[in-house]
């Protein structure tokens, strides 16, 4: 982190905080804290059905949670003066983070081990540890997982075209701008209106612009949707088409962050062009590249519209991603519960996996001797 | 002479002064405005054939007809399917109604959620960019872990339990649920983005206004604010494009009122068949506005993203 001591805005205030004003500050928070277990109750009651009273939905709780933050922001201030005001600037982040997804995230967890089928009347029941059965036996799940790590693999290809555009759009060029606009815009798009764009319409068989060009190149019958493994690349091109500006423009950030007095003394020392980038550039680019990198990570594991929208996962899961199986899941059989399991593995794999990749690049980068 | 072929073998296409090799460097460029233009053409061609496309009828598709005026009469049909056509314009058209429905939806959800991720946003980042925090084991830079490991949530995790939650509180197919879920899919991007801002400025800044008699809200909403102004809009615009884009959570959390311009898309694109003029215009008018965005502000996006880049 780069915030560092000294940094830090020290201001001194001797805040006169007497028992009154503290006995305010604890009335504020415990007492509008039991209003919200009291509201909780009552709803909770009237939802099972064992008092008279109608509440079409649980919004009063949700009301008496909000009502609880901002009491518990002005006991801060009550109750620590000074140092409360400066805890007032994150608090409200915070709570709402926890409320989006600490809440549910546990939430979650209880969903996960049972069976609840949103569109028959029945509702939820426990049904232990059956959906982790069903996950382990389902080859459409792990078919997906599998698929991930090859769209997770394509981001190599990926870093190496960003990394050559970048070079180029770094160097001396004319009209840079233009080019540099010009090589942002997908990353503008919709990814489901690149899904028509391209998957379905330049794409298409007979009258896509591509498949004519295909056809000029002699490929006779094309059908870029049917093999598996053509399909899966297809998906990984328009993904990659969105995206590459995006780790283009991290690159070229990197770039022009990197003093031009050491290239130009690698150029005194006699270090070639290709010598010069491999040994001066490219090492001062790897802390770049790898948060790049790491972010694109991040967002091809959301990787699902494109899929959602041009294959549906086909043909026979070739193209699945996890997000896309588990929308497909809900939409054809509304099963919360056995999603949600198989959405809570992904993330504990993904949680596993980011932080051996983050501990290997630590040990790559810091070699300890 | 010898000696200038010889270093011209070492050095690889560099700049002129180095090297009396004249075609090798004329090779150079060519090839490097020969990528340019083909990586050009890569990202530009798709937009040019939706742009181009929703003004064709069927049998300009059938023959692949590609420039307008040149080999096609360019016709409003595509467009008079949404009712945005200037013959239309003045009439009544449920088409353009359920469009227009459609797109103040988008305006709205996006607009609100990146206003809001800015706002909750920046007081965090200040906030851990100039105190110190203690929240039992939790200090700054926890905190500032808390917040950005939000990034790596895929977003299915949180679909399922916040369909039942919805289902609860009545939050199903409205826009606040909508804005609520998008301000929390950006608000970690922001803070990333703020918190290189806030950093760059200077501290004593804040020192003066506190001597001058501000307190610590004031001197951030009147002095540090309007400093941080490029970064708060190159923040916003990020958003606005994350959450304008946004596809998955719309088409689990809406179905008739609420639901935005990317799933009304994606709803069109099974049924029509070839009807493809009518999906040309729909999707041109869904990208339009990001790309005049991207145009005219490119520069806060590339500030935006850059932000995190480089420390």
């Amino acid at each position: 982190m780069a915030t560092e001591e000294g940094d830090l805005l020290h201001v001194v205030t001797d805040d006169d905080i007497g028992p009154g004003r503290r006995r305010i500050g604890h009335l504020l928070v415990w007492g509008s804290f039991g209003l919200l277990i009291a509201v909780f109750a009552v709803l909770t009651l009237a939802q099972t059905g064992r008092i008279g009273l109608e509440f079409g939905n649980w919004r009063p709780a949700l009301y008496a949670a909000l009502f609880w933050g901002i009491c518990l922001g002005v006991a801060q201030v009550v109750l620590y003066g000074e140092q409360g005001k400066r805890t007032l600037f994150i608090l409200p982040a915070t709570l709402f983070v926890i409320a989006m997804v600490v809440f549910p995230l546990v939430f979650a967890l209880g969903i996960a081990f049972s069976n609840w089928n949103l569109s028959s009347l029945e509702g939820r029941s426990f049904n232990g540890f059956d959906n982790v059965v069903q996950m382990w036996n389902d080859p459409f799940y792990w078919n997906a997982l599998k698929n991930m790590v090859w769209y997770t693999l394509a981001i190599i290809v990926e870093y190496v075209i960003a990394l050559g555009l970048a070079l180029i759009l770094a160097s001396e060029i004319k009209a840079r701008k233009f080019f540099r606009v010009a090589f942002l815009l997908p990353l503008m798009l919709s990814p489901v209106a690149v899904s028509w764009m391209i998957g379905k319409s330049m794409l298409e068989g007979r009258f896509g612009p591509i498949a004519r060009l295909a056809r000029w190149l002699g490929w006779d019958r094309p059908a870029f949707f049917s093999d598996p493994e053509i399909a899966r690349t297809m998906i990984m091109i328009m993904d990659a088409w969105t995206f590459i500006p995006f780790m283009m423009i991290m690159l070229l950030a990197g770039l022009q962050a990197i003093p031009r007095d050491v290239q130009e003394a690698a150029r005194v020392d006699g270090a070639s062009g290709w010598r010069g980038f491999w040994e001066v550039t490219f090492p001062l680019m790897l802390p770049v590249s790898i948060t790049a990198i790491l972010i694109r990570i991040i967002f091809k594991l959301k990787l699902a519209d494109i899929i959602i929208n041009v294959t549906s996962g086909g043909p026979g899961g070739a193209t699945d991603s996890v997000t896309s199986f588990i929308f497909r899941e809900y939409r054809d059989r509304s099963n919360v519960g056995y999603g949600t399991l198989l959405a809570i593995v992904y993330l504990v794999l993904i949680v596993i996996s980011i932080t051996i990749f983050m501990k290997l690049v630590d040990r790559w980068m810091n070699p300890r001797y | 002479m010898t000696d200038a072929t010889q270093t011209s073998a070492q050095i690889f296409h560099d700049s002129e002064h180095d090297t009396g090799g004249r075609v090798k460097w004329f090779a150079g460029r060519v090839a490097i405005y020969g990528i340019l233009i083909i990586w050009t053409i890569v990202c530009l061609f798709p937009i040019y054939w939706t742009l181009t496309t929703s003004f064709k009828l069927a049998p300009n598709v059938m023959q692949g007809h590609m420039i307008p005026w040149v080999d096609y009469q360019p016709s409003w049909k595509g467009f008079e399917s949404i009712g945005m056509s200037p013959r239309l314009l003045g009439q009544e058209s449920t088409v353009r109604e359920e469009f227009l429905k459609r797109f103040t939806n988008s305006v709205i959800t996006a607009g609100s959620a990146s206003l809001l991720a800015v706002i909750l946003g920046s007081m965090t980042a200040y906030g851990l960019s100039r105190f110190r925090y203690r929240f039992g084991f939790m200090r700054n830079p926890d905190i500032s872990f808390f917040f950005l490991s939000q990034l790596i949530l895929p977003p299915v995790v949180l679909a399922l339990p916040f369909l039942v939650l919805y289902k609860e509180l009545d939050f199903l197919d409205t826009r606040i649920g909508l804005i609520l879920l998008y301000t929390l899919t950006v608000l970690p991007i922001v803070i990333w983005i703020m918190r290189d801002q806030f950093q760059s400025i200077p501290v004593e800044l804040e020192e003066a206004a506190l001597v001058d008699g501000l307190s610590i809200w004031g001197a951030f909403l009147t002095i540090v604010l309007p400093i941080a102004l490029p970064g708060m809009v190159a923040a916003f615009i990020l958003s606005l494009v994350l959450t304008w884009n946004e596809y998955f959570f719309a088409a689990l959390l809406t179905s008739t009122d609420a639901k935005t311009l990317p799933v009304m898309v994606a709803s069109q694109t099974g049924s029509q068949g070839i009807n493809w003029w009518a999906m040309a215009a729909l999707s041109s008018a869904a990208i339009i506005p990001l790309i005049i965005i991207g145009v005219l502000l490119e520069r806060y996006i590339i500030k935006g993203m850059a932000a995190g880049a480089v420390k």
